[in-house]
């Protein structure tokens, strides 16, 4: 009988602990199937953060080295600089990449480190009990901001990508989705596209996803992924927000 | 044989490379040396100065709190230093820049017109050789030849013009201050 | 800067001297390269600024060398630990203020069993305090700010040789136990020159093996380095693994050294600069007649608690000096378990105190217990 779905080689035979409707175990799969097509396993190194990703080891057959909050764009900077012909990647969160690791990621850009950064944007501080975020949106409401995120007390949600973009060491800066079909594809080509950019040196490169998080969010899973459609991509607009790779047509 | 001597002036005007330069002689001497510069928004500010100790003895602190020498390359050196030197100490002082001159009668004054002797070198920042040359006479610290070994393998990587020209400001102020 | 880095490569090249007169930041930094080191992260702060200034054109001239400066104390330790899973010999350099920054990675190297080396020429503090020399930093050294159970291997050396010696064995250290070591000098330590012979350099090929690195999982299974261990018991079976490296360390990595302490009715114990000013002060006590030695641990931690120990059977008086408010003495008062007594004298700020005033301050200590 022909085979027809399995699963990706650099994914090891460990069953998710992510919650039901999670973005992080779709993004895992993506990234493994990336890693698989690439032929990348042998020559890639990852980077968790602290967050709900964290046991990302357990579930990568790659080599990983696990960061601390916020740290892991000065981390994959020192491994990088000391492997130059592997790949380096992040994968973080957003209270981890925007607000606890704001500098070393805003810095990693403008030096542009030649590394790829893939951050899971969801709104919350998962890990910790679905805490107000960096990108929480205005009116969002979480167990520290009762009532909806308000500008007065709790300030406006940071855009990182679009700052990520300004820097001159940046290459390549896309956000996506992974609460479609469609979208969970686009996000596939687009951590494509990145570790293409890390191989081809051009520069710091990152992917933000908006992720779903129906724990957090008191939401379905169903609910969860229309509410990215509806309400988050208004705060986080999808697209590419830069391509400094010379390529003329979008990857879409 | 424990002596200790402090280097003064402005930021520029050599100080530190004097003190460099004393205690790598010394240290070809097979003497124990220490150079302490200072650091610090102290010698942004512009005031550099650069404390010798050449010994031979292990020695315990490379910070001189009563020099044997104070070579004083401008006035706020001479006005910090002058009641430090001890008692039988010697100060050089760089009579171009410096107008006053120490009440103190019980240590050696030489003055030397630093920026005087160096002006027919053709280059003013030499002048720091002038003064170490007479320095090094009358302090009899370390030997001439010494201190052209160590001028020559200081220089001749990093600048080889300059081996030549400092030797040639270490022998005005050698000559200067006469047998 | 009055003057650029002379690189003992380059100057007085010609000469026969062997030694070469050098800032001890620079000792550091160039000892480190010999070392293997070729990985550099730090971020500016007076007094230890001719480090990353050396190591900038240094590493820049050598095939693989690294050297960033970081945007922040914080980053630059965690871009060491990067370094270090990859594989490399790696360095950070920083003082007080710095090191506190620090602190967060220096827990996770010990977590992680990683291998690092981080220089601390210490100034006065708390707060941005100054400059000046002090020895202000044993507490944070030797207990460390960070959080968890661990310990640091910290190395106090006292002249310019010893800056180049100790760093190499830092980083010998390192690599064998897989552990952050401290080299605390001090500000002085830092910018005095002092005559150095270098060892030779090791080439990289000849450097240990590193079987547990990060460098892609070719042909062997993949790799993770963590220090998130959830389940109480693995992470308890964790501290008790890096316990016994720590006792291993404290028995076999212990370093320190005596001057005239074998016929000594008191002992004076000091570190690092303040060591050197004692060992100068012991000296002329010694030319009085006066019976006073002295014992410096090189090691801090290890602390040479058993060395004290044993002298503690025949002498019963400690004057113990540091260029702070006596942080070391509880080393000691540990160490002496009751069996002799502590005086100290300390000069906190960035005084450095001459060899003179400490002799006054031994002498007088050394009529009153009537010793003489």
């Amino acid at each position: 009988m022909k085979k027809v779905f399995t699963r990706p080689k650099s994914l090891k035979s460990a069953p998710f602990h992510y919650c039901p409707g999670c973005g992080h175990s779709l993004l895992h799969r993506i990234i493994g199937e990336v890693i698989d097509e690439m032929g990348l396993q042998e020559r890639i190194i990852g980077v968790p953060p602290a967050g709900c990703a964290v046991l990302a080891y357990n579930y990568f057959d790659i080599d990983m080295g696990e960061a601390s909050h916020g740290r892991a764009a000065a981390l994959a900077t020192g491994l990088k600089r000391a492997l130059p012909d592997r790949i380096v990647f992040t994968y973080q969160g957003d209270g981890d990449i925007a607000a606890i690791g704001t500098a070393e990621t805003i810095h990693a850009a403008a030096r542009g480190e030649n590394i790829t950064t893939i951050f899971v944007n969801n709104g919350v501080y998962g890990m910790t009990g679905g805490q107000m975020a960096p990108t929480s949106i205005l009116g969002q409401n979480t167990t520290t901001s009762p009532g909806g995120r308000k500008e007065k007390r709790d300030g406006f949600p940071i855009n990182l990508s679009e700052m990520l973009a300004i820097a001159k060491g940046s290459a390549y800066v896309e956000r996506t989705a992974v609460n479609s079909p469609s979208n969970i594809l686009k996000t596939k080509r687009a951590i494509a596209k990145a570790f293409q950019v890390q191989i081809k040196g051009a520069g710091f490169s990152l992917v933000e996803v908006l992720s779903p998080c129906p724990t957090n969010w008191k939401m379905s899973p169903v609910e969860a992924c229309k509410w990215i459609d509806e309400v988050m991509t208004a705060s986080f607009p999808l697209g590419v927000l830069k391509d400094f790779t010379g390529d003329k047509k979008d990857v879409h | 044989m424990f002596i200790k001597t402090i280097f003064s002036g402005f930021g520029g005007q050599g100080v530190i490379m004097m003190g460099y330069l004393l205690a790598t002689a010394g240290m070809y001497e097979q003497k124990n040396v220490t150079c302490l510069p200072s650091y610090g928004a102290e010698v942004r500010g512009g005031t550099a100065n650069c404390t010798v100790v050449i010994s031979t003895e292990e020695i315990a602190s490379p910070v001189a709190s009563e020099p044997d020498f104070a070579v004083l390359m401008n006035n706020p050196a001479l006005l910090f230093y002058q009641n430090q030197v001890q008692s039988g100490g010697t100060l050089f002082l760089n009579s171009s820049m410096i107008d006053s001159r120490p009440v103190r009668g019980d240590i050696e004054i030489y003055e030397i017109p630093v920026n005087d002797l160096v002006k027919p070198l053709g280059e003013e920042r030499v002048g720091n050789m002038v003064m170490l040359g007479a320095f090094i006479k009358k302090s009899a610290l370390v030997s001439l030849d010494t201190m052209h070994r160590v001028l020559k393998d200081t220089f001749t990587n990093r600048n080889p013009a300059m081996v030549k020209l400092n030797r040639q400001a270490l022998l005005v102020g050698y000559d200067f201050l006469g047998p | 800067m009055a003057f650029a880095p002379f690189h003992a490569r380059r100057s007085q090249s010609r000469s026969t001297v062997p030694k070469v007169l050098m800032r001890g930041n620079h000792v550091v930094a160039e000892a480190a390269v010999r070392a293997g080191c070729r990985f550099y992260f730090g971020y500016p702060i007076t007094p230890q600024n001719e480090i990353p200034e050396y190591m900038s054109e240094r590493l820049s001239k050598i095939e693989g060398g690294v050297f960033i400066q970081a945007e922040s104390e914080i980053a630059s330790i965690h871009m060491v630990i990067g370094a270090s899973m990859a594989g490399g010999r790696v360095m950070t350099s920083s003082s007080g203020p710095g090191i506190s920054l620090k602190q967060e990675g220096i827990s996770f190297l010990s977590g992680l069993e990683l291998p690092a080396v981080i220089v601390n020429m210490s100034r006065g503090g708390p707060g941005l305090g100054n400059i000046a020399p002090a020895q202000s930093d044993y507490f944070q050294a030797t207990r460390g700010g960070g959080h968890g159970d661990y310990r640091t291997i910290v190395l106090a050396p006292n002249s310019g040789q010893e800056l180049a010696d100790l760093t190499f064995e830092a980083f010998d250290l390192a690599d064998k136990y897989r552990t952050p070591v401290v080299i605390l000098g001090d500000g002085m330590l830092g910018q005095m020159m002092e005559p150095v012979e270098f060892r030779p350099e090791i080439p990289i090929k000849k450097l240990p093996h590193k079987d547990w690195a990060l460098t892609g999982a070719k042909g062997r299974p993949s790799r993770f380095i963590r220090s998130l261990i959830l389940d109480p018991g693995e992470e308890e079976e964790h501290n008790w693994k890096l316990m016994r490296k720590y006792e291993k360390i404290a028995r076999e990595e212990l370093r320190w050294e005596a001057f005239a302490a074998d016929d000594a009715k008191m002992l004076v114990v000091a570190f690092g600069t303040a060591a050197r000013i004692a060992k100068g002060a012991v000296k002329r006590v010694r030319e009085q007649g006066l019976k006073v030695g002295l014992i410096r641990p090189i090691s801090l931690w290890p602390f040479p608690f058993k060395a004290l120990r044993d002298f503690s059977k025949k002498v019963k008086h400690f004057i113990v000096f540091e260029m702070n408010m006596g942080q070391m003495v509880e080393d000691v008062r540990l160490a002496l378990e009751g069996g002799g007594e502590v005086h100290f004298y300390g000069r906190p700020g960035g005084i450095v105190p001459t060899p003179l005033e400490v002799s006054r301050v031994i002498t007088s200590q050394y009529y009153q217990k009537r010793l003489g």
